[in-house]
């Protein structure tokens, strides 16, 4: 139990100094400006405002400033900001097919319409250190071959789920999802829930998870049905206008992955799908969304739920690395009467054991006196 | 003001020109709207004010909504002194912006400005943001496979 404090605002004040000082660093180098953060660190902007649940590029740049590239703190901070800020309404639901693709793949499906296109990805680098980027130099404008504009990319999950092989994808209810924001998470979680979960959760947690349910923990066969990324225009509906317009267009990444399943009694064998959706950039959050997504259908489906990954408390209940790293990190912070009272129950055990054995020898010594 | 006070025409090009300024950029709107010269003068219902909307995705891309996460936003909201009156609802924290888009959209509502404001600002922007998506499709496009699957034949 924490007991709360007092004093120390001196050397606390000071202490804030000095992270300002190592903020800035040497002071004989240009400061960083949030445009560079936005423009040159991409994805951990990208990642801040998936994590932190908000996208805005300027004020997750200035929160890994703020961090000094402390990423879960920079989440932390950005979460912490759009408590301050009042709610508009929700959007009218992303429409993914009307996307303009800078990277669409499915490793599925070979001839997929509109192509597997690559887009800025580091799956076929080698992973060497590239030494010239150690010095600033012009960097030639990427390559360009005509496009076909005029149509949009249809899911590659629909073109299979026609043919009744592939799930389709869970009806609308007509009703507002569930929000964590307004209401605490509940158990059971019904998967819209379970995916607002995900979306926000830790990458590196959802990381482990995904992992685990392919080396055998919960496996389901997973393939990337499709993997996209890039613009998807935002629809709103203003209270005042009753109609709905564009207020932005944002970077999404999009995961839908197609998953064996041997059938139940209801359904017969058919592929089934988990789902995962981040902001800006980030396929590693999104597959590992999409294998634990379908791991926690184990129940939906009728499979067998033993493993971490399909247990929907314990990974709903520790995937959001706010709260994790704030009560594992509260460990920092000052718990002297606690620990006092611990010492007084440690001390007086030790001194009950003690006595216990001064007991014993005296025991056994006037029993031996005895004895002679 | 309820979209029952409009015909469907007139809805359709507000809806596009309110989509078109709110998704170009904040410096570029600024230019082209200082560019336009005096406009009427107006009051302010609301100042540019900042929350958040709630961004619903949706499962596997087409099915039920859930709630990805927030996203900032700001609106503003201004009074011709002939009484029309405009809204500006942006993505961001851009409160200039906002303001801008519910003059424009103000005005758009008087006869006379709307095809000034249609020609001087709206259609450029759209044009510009369509040539944006163009870059981004051909440079998306010169990336473009043909994976080959290499069957291992018997034998070989």
């Amino acid at each position: 139990m924490y007991v709360a404090v007092k004093g120390g605002e001196t050397a606390i004040a000071h202490s804030l100094d000095l992270i300002a000082d190592r903020r800035r660093g040497d002071r004989g180098l240009a400061e960083l400006s949030l445009e560079q953060i936005d423009q040159q660190l991409g994805l951990a902007v990208d990642r801040v405002m998936t994590e932190g649940s908000c996208y805005d590029r300027r004020l997750a740049a200035l929160a890994i400033k703020q961090a000094r590239g402390d990423l879960i703190e920079a989440i932390f901070l950005l979460r912490a900001y759009r408590t301050t800020l009042p709610r508009f309404g929700d959007s009218e639901p992303l429409e993914t097919a009307r996307m303009v693709a800078e990277r669409r793949i499915s490793a599925a499906f070979k001839d997929v319409p509109g192509g597997q296109v690559l887009g800025p990805t580091y799956d076929y680098t080698h992973r060497l250190l590239d030494f010239s980027l150690a010095v600033a130099a012009d960097r030639p404008a990427a390559p360009t071959a005509p496009a076909d504009t005029a149509h949009g990319l249809p899911h590659v999950g629909d073109i299979l789920a026609r043919e009744g092989l592939l799930e389709p994808s869970p009806a609308t209810s007509g009703e507002k999802p569930a929000d964590l924001t307004r209401q605490p998470l509940g158990f059971p979680a019904d998967r819209p829930l379970r995916l607002q979960n995900l979306a926000r959760g830790d990458e590196g947690f959802l990381l482990a998870l995904g992992y685990s349910t392919q080396r055998g923990y919960g496996n389901n066969h997973p393939f990337v049905g499709e993997i996209r990324y890039g613009h998807v225009p935002v629809a709103f509906v203003p209270e005042e206008l009753g109609f709905a317009i564009e207020i932005a267009e944002i970077d999404v990444t999009e995961c839908d992955m197609v998953n064996q399943f041997a059938g139940s009694h209801d359904v017969p064998p058919q592929f089934t799908r988990g789902y995962g959706l981040a902001f800006g950039h980030a396929e590693r959050k999104a597959i590992a969304m999409a294998l634990v997504d379908r791991a926690l259908r184990a129940r939906e489906l009728a499979e067998s739920a033993d493993s971490p990954a399909q247990d929907e408390e314990f990974v709903l209940a520790h995937s959001d690395n706010v709260e994790a790293s704030g009560f594992v990190q509260h460990l920092k912070l000052p718990h002297y009467v606690d620990f006092q009272s611990e010492l007084v129950v440690v001390r007086a055990l030790r001194a009950a054991v003690e006595a216990r054995k001064q007991q014993a020898a005296e025991e056994r010594a006037s029993l031996s006196q005895a004895a002679e | 003001m309820s979209c029952k006070e409009f015909d469907t025409e007139a809805v359709d090009r507000r809806r596009r020109w309110l989509s078109v300024l709110a998704k170009a950029p904040e410096a570029r709107l600024d230019a082209l709207w200082q560019a336009l010269g005096p406009v009427p003068t107006h009051t302010v219902l609301r100042r540019p004010e900042t929350g958040l909307v709630m961004l619903q995705g949706r499962i596997s891309g087409n099915g039920a909504p859930f709630c990805a996460g927030e996203m900032t936003v700001t609106r503003a909201a201004v009074r011709l002194e002939t009484g029309e009156v405009g809204f500006g609802y942006v993505g961001g924290r851009h409160g200039h912006q906002a303001e801008i888009v519910a003059l424009l959209d103000a005005l758009g509502q008087r006869e006379e400005w709307r095809d000034k404001v249609e020609t001087e600002i709206v259609s450029p922007l759209a044009g510009e943001a369509e040539a944006r998506h163009r870059l981004i499709a051909a440079r998306a496009a010169a990336t473009k496979v043909e994976f080959f699957t290499v069957a291992r034949e018997a034998g070989t």
